[in-house]
């Protein structure tokens, strides 16, 4: 244990590593511990503070865990209704196509009511970045299966593990999209260790420069874990996630410009 | 600058008056009987000329929410449709509601219900009056009754969206969408370059983030909320009330209606009067807010009411509340797209009302 008096020593300027960005707001967040959207925020908000976009930052909240995502980065938010995130960063983009604009949804919101919205804005190629947290599970609303919930994955509403043929098959959105001729950039990634945590912040650097050339639409998938929805522990929800999840979606870049 | 004249649809007039107005966007869907209002756009293509976007959503649904997203940019910006259509965005309008945003919504109402027909009927005032989606909120709702009309109050609309921030339906019909009348029209009005304060629009250092939401997780700030909204909706009862009379001073009996069903009644008046029966019109302009008030002085002088509307019934409720049971009361109308005729009127007030 350290005394108070070593601490006050340690606390100085020229000892600073790291910081909080300015872009995240000091509340509270109101996610379940070990929660991968902590990170996917931090890294998001880190980006708009070291390109320095916050004065030309428009975001888009969905309806699920996210849907306050407005308390946790100081940059104007419009929080849209369930599965119309793309839809409403549409018209934000056509009517102020200087500013940056991205979405941030989860699966439910963007792959079973969004789907129509997702496609549409994809295919028109606007020029946004949709931000996709799939965890496979309805967050906020307690565990219910998602149109990402792979076979067998038990959920409130698949208790007995997701039955193929009466419940339909996990949709791979991500691929949908990637053969759509209005996206630029789709690419799938994860934040659950460091050095994946480097390669999704590089992602959305990417996405922002795409997003300034007016290239179309730029699609990041972030596969992430729910320790509370899958009822695991942090730590055993991300090596589930490793061995499950991955297989079944791969990281990796989807579709990349033709440089 | 003068005003100038054409022979245009009421759709056609309700497009080009929003170019004139200096809209900021316009996104739509496809539905008989208002697709000229799309078409009409994409043709001007207002993009080259005063910037304004024109984009064809791939729903209604979507549609309106692109509305939000512009509304909530401090934007000037319209949907139209026609009533399945206006169905589907019931959500969109109620998140626009609660969000306090001003838009304009055009319905060109076609008979229902279900997929109907696409004949004019104003089976419509429910949905559009009482609120239509979930939550307690309303749009303020006015009624044209002519391709005149039609283009004056996208204007009208947009003034008062942005005056109280909050949707604005311009409840038109099939029958007023498609006829032609001669029109004049507004000068170009310039853009407005100005946000307000409110509005999304990327934060700079000078204030605090712009957060455009309907959601509070707090009830007591959610009460406080929806405390605010009724305030603003008795300011709008209290200020906003539009109507015309027509030949009222010495009526003995008194027809209501709006839009198609108000020309009727106004060939019917002359009908009646021709017959020595003193009828008159009075023709809410604003739905909401409905004309409670002067419909109520009114029924202190005349002997009996008759609520014309292209339906089953809806408005009447509302004239029957304003009446509060001073004066007999009844509802009149065709149903499924079949337009009134001024004989129907006179014979129904003659039978339900004068009884002889």
């Amino acid at each position: 244990m350290i005394e108070a008096t070593g601490i006050k020593e340690i606390i100085k300027p020229e000892n600073l590593v790291y910081r909080k960005t300015d872009i995240m707001t000091d509340n509270i967040l109101s996610y379940c511990p070990g929660c991968g959207h902590g990170t996917a925020h931090r890294i998001l908000a880190e980006i708009i503070d070291e390109l320095g976009l916050q004065s030309e930052t428009i975001g888009v909240s969905p309806v699920g865990c996210s849907v306050l995502l407005y308390n946790y980065l100081d940059v104007d938010i419009q929080e849209a209704a369930h599965g119309r995130a793309p839809a409403v960063a549409t018209a934000i983009k056509r009517l102020l196509p200087d500013k940056f604009v991205f979405t941030y949804q989860g699966d439910g919101d963007l792959a079973a009511i969004g789907t129509a919205e997702t496609i549409h804005a994809c295919n028109r190629g606007e020029n946004i970045l949709i931000i996709f947290i799939n965890n496979g599970i309805y967050g906020m609303t307690g565990g219910q299966m998602a149109p990402t919930t792979l076979e067998g994955m038990k959920s409130s509403t698949s208790p007995y593990g997701r039955d193929i043929k009466s419940m339909g098959n996990p949709l791979k959105m991500t691929d949908i999209v990637a053969t759509l001729a209005g996206t630029y950039y789709v690419t799938r990634q994860s934040v659950h260790t460091p050095a994946n945590v480097k390669k999704t912040k590089k992602a959305i650097r990417k996405a922002v420069q795409y997003q300034k050339l007016d290239k179309g639409t730029c699609f990041i998938e972030i596969v992430s874990n729910c320790p509370s929805g899958w009822k695991m522990t942090p730590t055993q929800s991300n090596k589930w996630m490793e061995e499950t999840m991955f297989p079944f979606y791969p990281l990796g870049d989807l579709k990349v410009p033709e440089e | 600058m003068e005003k100038e004249l054409r022979l245009m649809k009421g759709n056609e007039a309700v497009a080009e008056a929003a170019i004139r107005a200096g809209a900021d966007g316009y996104f739509g869907y496809p539905i008989t009987p208002q697709s000229e209002i799309l078409e009409y756009l994409m043709e001007a293509n207002p993009s080259q000329t005063t910037g304004m976007v024109v984009l064809q959503a791939e729903s209604e649904v979507a549609a309106i929410n692109m509305v939000y997203g512009g509304a909530a940019c401090g934007k000037k910006v319209m949907t139209s449709s026609s009533s399945p259509g206006i169905s589907l965005k019931q959500e969109g309008i109620s998140y626009i509601a609660g969000a306090e945003l001003p838009c304009l919504i055009v319905n060109v109402v076609r008979g229902g219900p279900g997929l109907g027909t696409i004949q004019p009927a104003q089976s419509d005032y429910f949905q559009s009056v009482k609120g239509g989606g979930h939550g307690d909120y309303h749009m303020i709702v006015l009624a044209p009754a002519s391709v005149q009309e039609m283009a004056d109050f996208v204007d009208l609309s947009f003034e008062l969206a942005f005056k109280y921030r909050n949707p604005v339906m311009m409840l038109s019909d099939g029958a007023i969408g498609q006829m032609m009348e001669k029109v004049y029209l507004s000068p170009q009005k310039e853009r407005v370059k100005v946000f307000p304060e409110w509005a999304t629009t990327g934060k700079p250092p000078t204030r605090a983030r712009n957060i455009i939401t309907s959601l509070d997780l707090d009830s007591d700030g959610m009460e406080q909320h929806n405390r605010d909204l009724q305030a603003k909706y008795q300011v709008i009862r209290e200020k906003e009330v539009r109507l015309e009379e027509f030949q009222t001073s010495d009526a003995e009996y008194l027809l209501v209606a709006y839009g198609t069903s108000a020309r009727v009644c106004q060939k019917a008046v002359q009908l009646l009067r021709a017959q020595g029966i003193k009828a008159g019109l009075l023709r809410p302009i604003t739905l909401f807010p409905f004309p409670t008030k002067r419909i109520s002085e009114l029924a202190s002088k005349v002997k009996g009411i008759l609520s014309v509307e292209m339906s089953a019934g809806q408005m009447v409720e509302d004239v029957l509340l304003a009446v509060n049971g001073k004066v007999p009361v009844k509802h009149f109308g065709r149903l499924g797209g079949i337009v009134t005729t001024p004989e129907e009127v006179v014979d129904n007030l003659k039978s339900e009302i004068i009884k002889g």
